[in-house]
């Protein structure tokens, strides 16, 4: 079984790092710039950057704290949020992302998961889901940050995103975002079922014990982990620790 | 003391900046070039490369590089091939068709099995954390040298780089039960398959080690 990846996922606004409840009603939290580099330190596998307003005012002000943690940060980063073109695209890798994550224009122009896929390579082109549940078994997709419904079925649209090129899918439950009650592993379990690539679990994790279910019973790869981190509920080592002790393959750090 | 001066092969595969940003942090002053005379006046290069094989040989060789690697490899420039950059040191793979390679380290590059040694089916790409464990070559005074086994680095591939020679083998990693070079050595050449750049301390270490050597 291949290493559970620990991703941090920091949620900007402008400058700020943030975090909402179901991708709503934001709070600042601090400087992504200080969180980002503690959780390096501490030994996170990935670092993963949603720019929460881009995608509505059309706009990015992810470059600047991409292009600053390049600098002392040496593990892969994934950035989404505004992200419409393959030129979008090439600016943030030029600033310093290893991977680009798309949902809106990807829904808008499903077109664009090629181009980005064909340009860079699969492994650079996670296709972002928000996900909300409208029946027993059932999720459809919505855009602009868990605003916007788009009548779309979450297995329907991955399976079509993967078979566009998309490499990843990262995989934001918008009913438990922000909740700290566990990650929806139904949905995770029902969309890593579907597709070969890694699933990234989002929008949930309360505890370590979240990220041990999610990825023994759904099928996770990867874990998306924000709260537990910004309000230094468990660090990075003590999730690792756990997940290790639970009988999970991860990174040997340290 | 000189900070070193590094040659980054700029052949328009894949984001070159984590690279060059990598080498600073190890304190070298990183020139990206896909000028043939620069490289063949270089005192170290790193030939980084994400993407297909036969694309990256046919960029190499549209900017008349295949010569000038092959021949500072011959002299005993150091050169370190990242990932893709490690793939292209070998003579050919069977990606999209055979393709040949630039025949520094002798070797075939393959597919990643995509069954697991249990028969059962394997995600590909590997993608993510994974230990180094010792193959053929002992780590002392190699790019290794401040590394130990199990420490863990950070790998994308689908396809894998295997020396013909177990002497040119430095470090697998297991992947569903198969041992997949992670680093392979030849004289002053070197290749990754995993991203140092990306592999963290760890990572650096064999970077500083690269600068200094």
């Amino acid at each position: 079984m291949r290493n559970v990846r620990l991703i941090a996922r920091l949620d900007i606004k402008g400058p700020n790092l943030i975090k909402g409840i179901h991708l709503e009603g934001l709070r600042v939290v601090g400087s992504p710039g200080e969180h980002a580099l503690r959780y390096y330190q501490q030994g996170i596998d990935e670092l993963l950057y949603m720019d929460c307003v881009a995608s509505l005012y059309g706009r990015n002000h992810l470059a600047d704290i991409v292009s600053t943690a390049a600098r002392d940060i040496f593990v892969p980063m994934t950035v989404g949020g505004g992200i419409r073109s393959v030129e979008d695209a090439t600016s943030i890798l030029r600033a310093g992302a290893d991977k680009v994550a798309v949902n809106t224009a990807a829904v808008a122009n499903p077109q664009l998961i090629t181009d980005i896929a064909r340009r860079f390579g699969s492994q650079c082109m996670v296709l972002s889901i928000e996900a909300k549940s409208v029946a027993n078994g059932r999720w459809e997709v919505y855009t602009d940050n868990g605003r916007e419904r788009t009548g779309l079925d979450v297995i329907d649209w991955v399976k079509r995103g993967v078979a566009l090129g998309a490499g990843e899918v990262l995989l934001t439950s918008v009913d438990r975002e922000g909740t700290r009650k566990g990650f929806d592993i139904a949905l995770v379990q029902a969309v890593s079922a579907e597709v070969s690539v890694p699933v990234i679990a989002s929008g949930g994790m309360g505890k370590s014990e979240d990220l041990i279910d999610v990825v023994r019973d759904g099928g996770a790869d990867a874990v998306a982990i924000a709260d537990v981190l910004h309000y230094e509920r468990a660090t990075v080592g003590e999730i690792r620790a756990a997940a290790q002790a639970a009988g999970l393959g991860v990174r040997n750090y340290g | 003391m000189a900070k070193p001066r590094i040659v980054v092969i700029d052949y328009g595969v894949g984001n070159l900046l984590s690279v060059q940003r990598g080498l600073e942090h190890c304190g070298a002053d990183v020139v990206l070039t896909a000028d043939p005379d620069v490289v063949l006046q270089a005192e170290r290069v790193v030939l980084p490369g994400v993407g297909a094989f036969g694309n990256a040989m046919q960029a190499l060789a549209e900017r008349n590089l295949v010569e000038p690697l092959q021949q500072i490899a011959g002299r005993g420039t150091p050169l370190l091939g990242i990932c893709l950059g490690m793939q292209l040191l070998l003579d050919e793979s069977e990606e999209f068709g055979i393709t040949r390679g630039l025949g520094i380290i002798p070797g075939r590059v393959l597919a990643i099995p995509q069954q697991t040694t249990a028969n059962l089916p394997q995600k590909i790409p590997h993608i993510g954390w994974n230990a180094l464990v010792p193959a053929d070559v002992p780590w002392r005074d190699t790019l290794l040298a401040d590394t130990v086994p199990g420490d863990a680095i950070y790998f994308v591939h689908s396809f894998m780089a295997v020396p013909d020679d177990p002497a040119h083998r430095l470090a697998d990693c297991v992947y569903g039960g198969h041992r997949i070079p992670a680093v392979i050595a030849r004289g002053r050449t070197t290749g990754c398959q995993f991203h140092p750049e990306k592999s963290g301390e760890v990572g650096l270490s064999i970077l500083r080690r690269f600068c200094a050597s």
